[in-house]
């Protein structure tokens, strides 16, 4: 294959008013291969690809050489820039619900680029739509061709953005994130289509992402960013075996390991029989039949016994959330909960408010469960406050601080604000706000998925800890395995609101018998690693 | 409120993005030293001396009201400054101290040299209207009395419309299904027919004014209020104060109020238009205050209907445009403060472009 570079960029810095972002980045994307531009958050990877296109807001200062193919791209006119983009260059964005307009149908918003790069128009329009939405394997193509983007799932509305890629043959795609808010098994899907139309059109690909696992399967060559400069680049076979920075071999053992530690005692904390969720649906009419409800969860017991981790492991929709809010009593439920012998599904008001103390939660994204207007003491200290009026102000402020230590965190955090710690900090100023009431159960809603790979690793470690200490239950909702296997002893696999599969973490994660589980434990790579 | 009081890193900032908005900041002070100057009314625009000595002895008619006998009049009544017998005896027997505007809103200038409504001149500086009061001594007044009227009545519809939408909202379902129906039929009911009637059956007071407007000025409060609180209480954060087993009340005013203020403080300005547009327009159709009460909207009234005396219309027009303008500026002002893109354009904009960088 003839080593021509397709889109090349030379020493590409980036500053928003002053403060550099990337760094002096040099790289070069092949026809017909794929790059992976590959950091945690922040470490400029969006920001460099958006800066090549000239994407960026005003205050941001782009300098250095780019190339596509043999055209120069650091004068071009404006008008120049909107021919190549979605022309000769294709993008597709992370979030798929947003980056469709919700008020144009499938047809209309890609007849949009056909129209604008092609001229085409009116039936030759509708035409190749439909062809396109052929070749992104939608199903039903005539019929989706008028759908509104609401009416379609996560991975339809990103096939679509795909098909908007690629309408003008570009000979470079720009692949930001493109799977992140899918799930696994949806995002094999894509990728493979993605790389299939590669192959198909013999289009250079610069794919950003964080997760290594993809880069493994997916990337040619891969380079790494780490706060805004260049790592390493290289095959990637070369990057994965030989690492060159420290950095580059940090990100890539940053998948968390070990094990819980073995269960010491049976006593049962938690118990849960035939519970189920279901939600009514609006009448269509005012005499209307009433519709048949939405069973979210359908009936299923669960048992956790004190000091144990269950791992509730699921896609997105499955139910895993509404299950463990229905466990804390936080959505109405039918069925039994008995937490330490005493049933929680018959306490209401404020016998159940005194109850809460004892069984904790800590939700999945660390920006919106920390109020953004109180100080971390207030943070922590408030339930204390509420659970424990006969405390005095010292008191108090010594307990935030043992927590605040327990969780690592420097003292003098208390009197700061949310917005000035990373994500990983907030994770750990959730997790102080449960402890510090020393409760029995904590449910940990997907507390890593929002962080960065080495801060999972971190948090994993800490909450293992942190039960050892304190003799706490988990019950760890995630739809990550390699998480789950590093946190559980047990595991209870949920589809559509049924539970698929339970059993011990290993032998679950290890011989799964289901074929659903099969699909998540392949395409989330653990049996990839398990073989390597 | 408690929570925005204490300046939190995010008031400050919002503070600092008002400042910045020079329009808004001046407007601000503008409207500061107006009303601060309205309030001392008494002080600028009176009929009677601020003080002033007679035989030898101090008075302060602003405070006590004297019987003309005092000053060797004939009536134990209360004592007419204006008189000119009572000037001759002030002059002749000590001194007084007027205030800038000899008269105050009610006062019918009995030495007029011309018929009322009379032109500006050193004696009435913005003339005097078709009974011969100093226009003035009146606007003064009638802003005062405006501001006052706009203020209660936009305290009282915060109070109603964050507790109503605030339950609605917070507690959703029936709550919010009931409430809202209740709204929209008390939302039906005509304000200015049942002022009407009220004039009919009582002479309307300012209070009694209050009261029926209070009645429905916080119904547009209560969509906000309610979105903000339908929004908020799905929050992680206020999902996660539930968890701790906190009681609603905590929840509503530590966590999810600070979340509607925003919205609520935005909407002030606009509430405060709103009330002064109203007052003025009850006035100008003979509805509102009692006759003789001091009122832009008679002002306005008396302009339409005095077209040979312009000075009536055109003093109307100018306090209320400017007093209305510098409101909407400092609306303006607060909302672009209060306007989450505002503020993050202020903190940086790496987050900003790359939202997944979470």
């Amino acid at each position: 294959m003839p080593v021509e570079p397709l889109f090349r960029l030379q020493d590409l810095s980036v500053a928003f008013d002053g403060v550099t972002v990337v760094d002096r980045l040099s790289l070069e994307v092949r026809r017909g291969e794929t790059l992976a531009l590959v950091g945690e958050s922040g470490s400029g990877k969006s920001v460099s690809a958006l800066g090549a296109m000239d994407l960026l807001p005003a205050n941001a200062a782009v300098s250095g050489g780019r190339w596509l193919e043999d055209t120069s791209l650091d004068h071009l006119s404006a008008r120049a820039w909107r021919a190549l983009r979605g022309g000769r260059v294709g993008f597709i964005f992370q979030e798929p619900m947003t980056s469709l307009n919700p008020l144009h149908t499938v047809a209309k918003q890609i007849g949009e680029t056909l129209r604008l790069h092609q001229g085409l128009s009116g039936r030759a329009a509708r035409e190749r739509t439909r062809e396109l939405l052929v070749q992104v394997k939608l199903p039903r193509p005539d019929e989706l061709l008028d759908a509104w983007p609401h009416q379609l799932s996560g991975g339809q509305r990103q096939r679509v953005m795909i098909a908007m890629a690629i309408a003008n043959d570009p000979v470079l795609l720009i692949a930001d994130e493109p799977t992140t808010a899918l799930d696994v098994t949806v995002q094999r899907d894509i990728l493979n289509l993605l790389d299939e139309l590669r192959g198909h059109y013999g289009m250079g690909m610069l794919f950003i992402t964080h997760d290594l696992n993809l880069v493994k399967r997916h990337a040619d060559r891969v380079c790494v960013l780490y706060e805004g400069r260049e790592q390493e680049t290289g095959p990637v076979g070369d990057v994965f075996a030989n690492p060159r920075t420290a950095y580059t071999r940090n990100l890539i053992n940053a998948e968390p390991e070990g094990q819980p530690q073995p269960l010491a005692s049976q006593h049962s904390l938690l118990d849960a029989k035939q519970l189920s969720v279901a939600f009514s649906r609006p009448k269509r009419w005012l005499f209307g039949k009433q519709p048949a409800p939405f069973v979210a969860v359908q009936p299923l017991s669960l048992e956790l016994a004190r000091g144990e981790t269950l791992g509730i492991v699921g896609e997105s929709g499955s139910g895993k959330t509404t299950l463990a809010m229905a466990l804390l009593r936080l959505t109405p439920s039918q069925g039994e909960i008995r937490f330490d012998d005493e049933r929680l599904d018959r306490l209401t008001g404020n016998d159940l408010r005194k109850h809460r103390k004892r069984f904790q939660i800590v939700f999945q994204d660390p920006y919106g469960s920390l109020s953004p207007r109180l100080p971390v003491s207030e943070i922590i200290s408030e339930g204390l406050r509420f659970h424990h009026p006969e405390l005095s102000e010292q008191e108090v402020l010594h307990r935030v601080q043992a927590t605040l230590k327990e969780v690592g965190l420097p003292q003098d955090c208390a009197s700061r604000y949310p917005h000035e710690f990373s994500g990983g900090q907030r994770q750990r100023i959730a997790v102080a706000r449960a402890i510090i009431l020393e409760p029995e159960l904590v449910v940990l809603d997907e507390p890593t998925s929002a962080l960065d790979r080495s801060v999972q690793k971190q948090l994993v470690i800490l909450l293992r800890d942190l039960q050892r200490k304190r003799g706490l239950s988990y019950l760890f909702i995630s739809h990550d395995l390699a998480v789950v296997r590093a946190m559980a002893h047990r595991v209870l696999v949920l589809k559509d609101g049924e539970v698929v599969e339970q059993g011990e973490c290993d032998q679950v994660l290890g011989a799964p018998r289901h074929s659903y589980t099969q699909a998540l434990v392949e395409s989330s790579g653990l049996g990839m690693m398990a073989s390597a | 409120m408690s929570a925005t009081m204490t300046l939190s890193p995010i008031s400050r900032r919002r503070l600092a993005v008002f400042r910045h908005n020079r329009r808004a900041w001046i407007s601000l002070w503008i409207f500061l030293v107006l009303f601060g100057i309205s309030l001392c009314a008494e002080l600028i625009a009176n009929d009677k001396p601020l003080i002033m000595r007679y035989d030898g002895q101090w008075y302060a008619p602003l405070l006590v009201d004297y019987p003309e006998t005092e000053f060797g009049g004939f009536l134990p009544t209360g004592t007419d400054y204006h008189d000119p017998f009572i000037i001759e005896q002030l002059e002749t027997h000590g001194w007084a101290l007027w205030p800038p505007i000899p008269f105050s809103y009610q006062t019918l200038d009995m030495q007029m040299r011309q018929p009322s409504p009379s032109p500006p001149d050193s004696r009435h500086w913005l003339g005097t209207d078709d009974q011969g009061r100093d226009v003035l001594a009146r606007v003064i007044y009638g802003f005062r009395l405006s501001v006052f009227f706009a203020l209660v009545l936009t305290v009282g519809s915060l109070v109603l419309g964050v507790v109503f939408g605030g339950i609605q909202g917070y507690f959703g379902g029936k709550t919010d299904l009931i409430g809202q129906r209740l709204i929209e039929i008390w939302s039906g009911l005509p304000v200015l027919f049942l002022l009407i009637i009220l004039a009919s059956l009582v002479q309307p007071n300012l209070w009694w004014l209050l009261g029926i407007m209070l009645l429905f000025s916080w119904l547009g409060l209560v969509d906000v209020v309610r979105a903000e609180f339908l929004r908020a209480r799905n929050l992680e954060y206020v999902r996660a104060a539930k968890a701790l087993g906190l009681p609603s009340h905590l929840i509503m005013r530590r966590h999810v109020l600070p979340n509607a203020m925003v919205a609520t403080l935005t909407f002030i300005p606009f509430l405060f238009t709103g009330a002064i547009t109203t007052l003025t327009a009850l006035d100008f159709l003979g509805f509102g205050l009692p006759p003789g009460s001091p009122s832009l909207g008679e002002l306005v009234a008396q302009g339409k209907n005095n077209l040979q005396a312009p000075w009536l219309g055109i003093t109307a027009f100018v306090s209320l445009s400017v007093m209305l303008s510098l409101l909407v500026f400092i609306g303006e002002g607060l909302r672009d403060a209060f306007d989450p893109r505002h503020i993050q354009a202020t903190n940086g904009t790496a987050t900003r472009i790359t939202p997944h960088a979470s």
